[in-house]
């Protein structure tokens, strides 16, 4: 106790280089767009008008907000429960090899290792309507594939390269749960009789359940954020806005329209919007959960 | 010997100093050419840097021309902007309302006492870089054209003799191409909204927007959802994707690859794409350049055609001896042996009408079938109110939601009225909003 407090600034002195660290990278920016929110100005800020709510209620009315709000959900669940559900597939079966279990898990784990923008890239190349692999396997299948003017495709086409990017995440936390069950309780089922699916619906799930609910908050991070490089390097938005996420459009006005004001407040929504989704989660979900 | 040593360092060191004190001024140049065209960039700077010993210009290869106007935009508030940048043609109207920004031209050359005629230029060049009240804000450098590409090999072989001078030609080429098996696709775009509305707008004389498609002030608001032929072509076009005659290739330049791979038979793209498409098709295809083709129901003759490309912008921010050495630098770039060598090397127009002479009378024209066309169409006639250009606020984002919208119609999704009349209600939100944006 006595060492405590004989060195009262010590502790904020370890943490200073953190805390400037968010301070500049963090709050800093958060606070700056926080303002621009409500501020209407020109690209080179040369000169700026406070215009109130003006801003939020431009991004409010307009339909291709809401088309985005749509999508983003869309999206999300489609990621969220292809990457998990098949991560858990693959943990499960992984978890069972005997032989080369390194070498299985090592492949699998590799998309993780790839950037988005890379991982776009290489799924673009495949799917390319005019010189992809992909698209001529297809067309052997009598599909058309053409994803620059098919909304339906051009969405599965970012669905599945970001669930294969994020598969090998939940991959690795789904395999460490599945590591940390004892032994003993699944052979003590075993010998009660219970069957394969038995014993993983009543004892595997469950315990299994903090690293789901994890995954899941994780999970809704990666989609909303980090899918950004993905799109843009495969669909631009298109066709027509069907692949255009909220972050997308955010960038789409900030960066191509150099709408500053708006998508201050477009992600000043994104902030509250996804602070939203996290309280819910834990304050609902996480009540199921078992530790 | 020791004190020997100590004397050589101590001339050594006066001597860089006294170097230091006349080192040449540095001048930042970011631009956006990748690839070829940017060690053709490197290369002029060279050739200025030895040419004289007061400045060096350095290039900086900024990325695309978006990425490049966002990292000037971000410079420039950071008080760290380049002496000079280059940006596209449809950033001019966010450029030259950034008046506390940007050097003009005119003023740069006239307060430093650079030799400047802006008559130098060709018409439809000047015009699109001159303000209003008359006065030229930026330097062009690189200008384009749109024309039609096609692929001789299968005109031969589906029977067509002459590249079609109209659309309603196309169309027919276009089945008839397909139908005969000569190429699985008739036609397909690279810039949809430069090709298919900004360009074909000019061609047949229709408006674009208003205000001179934007040249007489921010107050301008998009009207070519209410030109009938305009709504006609797109409508045609999105009939013709259902047999595979017109093919949509994707945004920006993405199209060229459906003509570069032998798929599709005729492209609408830059005159700037013929040294890439030269490389592709070799050993592939053969290929002929011909103009963009017009509506004959809306005009008996075509109009000039509107540039692209980019030029340069000097920014402020920085000591009157930088500024003497851009001017210096910018009269070197214009001049006629540089442009005439540029143009020649890349498939840009040349923007003087100095270096077209030149160009000419060194036979270039003649050694080149095809390359004459860009220059003819672009200068063909006297450009009134429709084909001056079009110079808007927010420009890339509007061909983002035109484009957005075409593709609703090209998939079938809404009939081609709807979409553009959708597209200009959308885009002159973001008029409306670049229009108060500038207003202060």
């Amino acid at each position: 106790m006595t060492t405590f407090e004989r060195h009262r600034f010590t502790p904020w002195l370890l943490l200073a280089p953190q805390l400037a660290i968010v301070a500049v990278f963090f709050f800093w920016p958060a606070a700056e767009s926080l303002r621009q929110a409500f501020y209407v100005q020109d690209a080179f800020g040369l000169g700026e008008r406070f215009v109130g709510l003006a801003n939020f209620q431009r991004v409010m009315a307009s339909a291709e907000y809401w088309q985005a709000m749509g999508v983003t959900a869309l999206f999300s669940v489609l990621v969220a429960v292809g990457a998990m559900g098949l991560a858990l597939l693959l943990a499960v079966l992984a978890d069972r090899v005997m032989h080369g279990a390194r070498l299985y898990r090592i492949l699998l784990t590799w998309p993780y290792a790839i950037a988005p923008a890379v991982a776009g890239l290489l799924w673009m190349f495949m799917f390319d309507p005019v010189l992809g692999v992909l698209t001529h396997a297809l067309a052997g299948f009598g599909i058309h594939w053409d994803a620059q003017l098919n909304p339906g495709q051009a969405l599965l086409l970012v669905v599945i390269a970001s669930i294969w990017q994020q598969m090998s995440y939940n991959f690795v936390f789904f395999l460490a749960g599945l590591q940390m069950i004892p032994a003993s309780l699944l052979e003590a089922a075993a010998i009660d009789g219970a069957s394969p699916f038995r014993r993983f619906v009543g004892i595997t799930l469950p315990l299994l359940s903090p690293t789901a609910f994890f995954l899941l908050v994780m999970n809704s991070v990666y989609v909303l954020f980090e899918t950004f490089a993905t799109i843009d390097n495969t669909t631009l938005g298109g066709p027509g806005g069907a692949t255009r996420t909220l972050v997308y459009k955010l960038y789409e006005d900030g960066f191509v329209a150099r709408d500053l004001g708006s998508s201050s407040a477009q992600s000043v929504l994104l902030m509250v919007l996804v602070g939203a989704l996290t309280f819910v989660q834990f304050r609902y979900l996480e009540r199921r959960v078992q530790y | 010997m020791r004190l020997h040593h100590l004397f050589c360092y101590a001339a050594l060191a006066t001597l860089s100093l006294s170097s230091s004190a006349q080192a040449a001024t540095t001048i930042t140049w970011w631009h956006a050419m990748e690839g070829v065209l940017g060690e053709k960039v490197n290369e002029i700077a060279d050739e200025f840097n030895a040419s004289q010993d007061e400045y060096v210009v350095k290039p900086v290869y900024k990325g695309s021309y978006s990425d490049n106007l966002t990292a000037t935009i971000a410079a420039f508030r950071a008080n760290q902007a380049p002496a000079i940048t280059q940006v596209f043609e449809v950033g001019t109207a966010t450029m030259m309302n950034a008046r506390g920004a940007i050097y003009p031209i005119h003023q740069l050359m006239e307060e430093t006492d650079t030799p400047f005629d802006p008559d130098a230029f060709l018409p439809a060049v000047k015009s699109y870089y001159t303000s209003s009240d008359g006065q030229m804000l930026s330097m062009p450098f690189n200008s384009s054209t749109p024309v039609l590409y096609y692929n001789k090999d299968a005109f031969r072989k589906a029977g067509i003799e002459t590249p079609p001078a109209t659309w309603k030609a196309v169309g027919e080429a276009a089945h008839k191409l397909v139908e005969s098996g000569a190429s699985e696709c008739g036609l397909t775009t690279a810039w949809p909204s430069w090709t298919q509305l900004e360009n074909f707008s000019a061609i047949d004389d229709l408006p674009f927007a208003t205000h001179a498609n934007g040249f007489d002030g921010t107050d301008a608001r998009l009207v070519f959802d209410k030109q009938e032929a305009t709504v006609a072509h797109i409508q045609n076009l999105a009939e013709w994707q259902k047999s595979h005659a017109f093919e949509y290739g994707g945004r920006a330049d993405s199209g060229t690859k459906r003509f570069q791979s032998g798929r599709c038979a005729m492209l609408t793209t830059s005159s700037a794409s013929r040294a890439g498409i030269q490389e592709a098709a070799k050993g592939k295809f053969t290929f002929g350049i011909a103009p963009l083709p017009y509506d004959a129901k809306a005009v008996n003759q075509p109009r000039n055609s509107i540039i692209g490309g980019a030029s340069l912008w000097v920014m402020r921010g920085h000591s009157d001896d930088v500024y003497r050495g851009v001017a210096k630098f910018l009269n070197f770039l214009s001049s006629p042996a540089i442009q005439a060598d540029w143009a020649s090397f890349t498939g840009y127009v040349p923007i003087t009408t100095a270096a077209y002479q030149r160009l000419k009378s060194q036979g270039f024209y003649a050694d080149n079938p095809g390359a004459s066309v860009a220059i003819d169409q672009l200068t063909r006639g006297t450009p009134d109110d429709n084909g001056r250009g079009v110079r808007l606020g927010n420009m890339p984002q509007i061909r983002n939601i035109i484009a957005e919208q075409l593709e609703k119609a090209f998939n079938g999704d809404e009939p081609a009225a709807e979409a553009l009349h959708e597209a200009a209600r959308r885009g002159n939100q973001e008029l409306a909003q670049f229009q108060q944006s500038v207003a202060h």
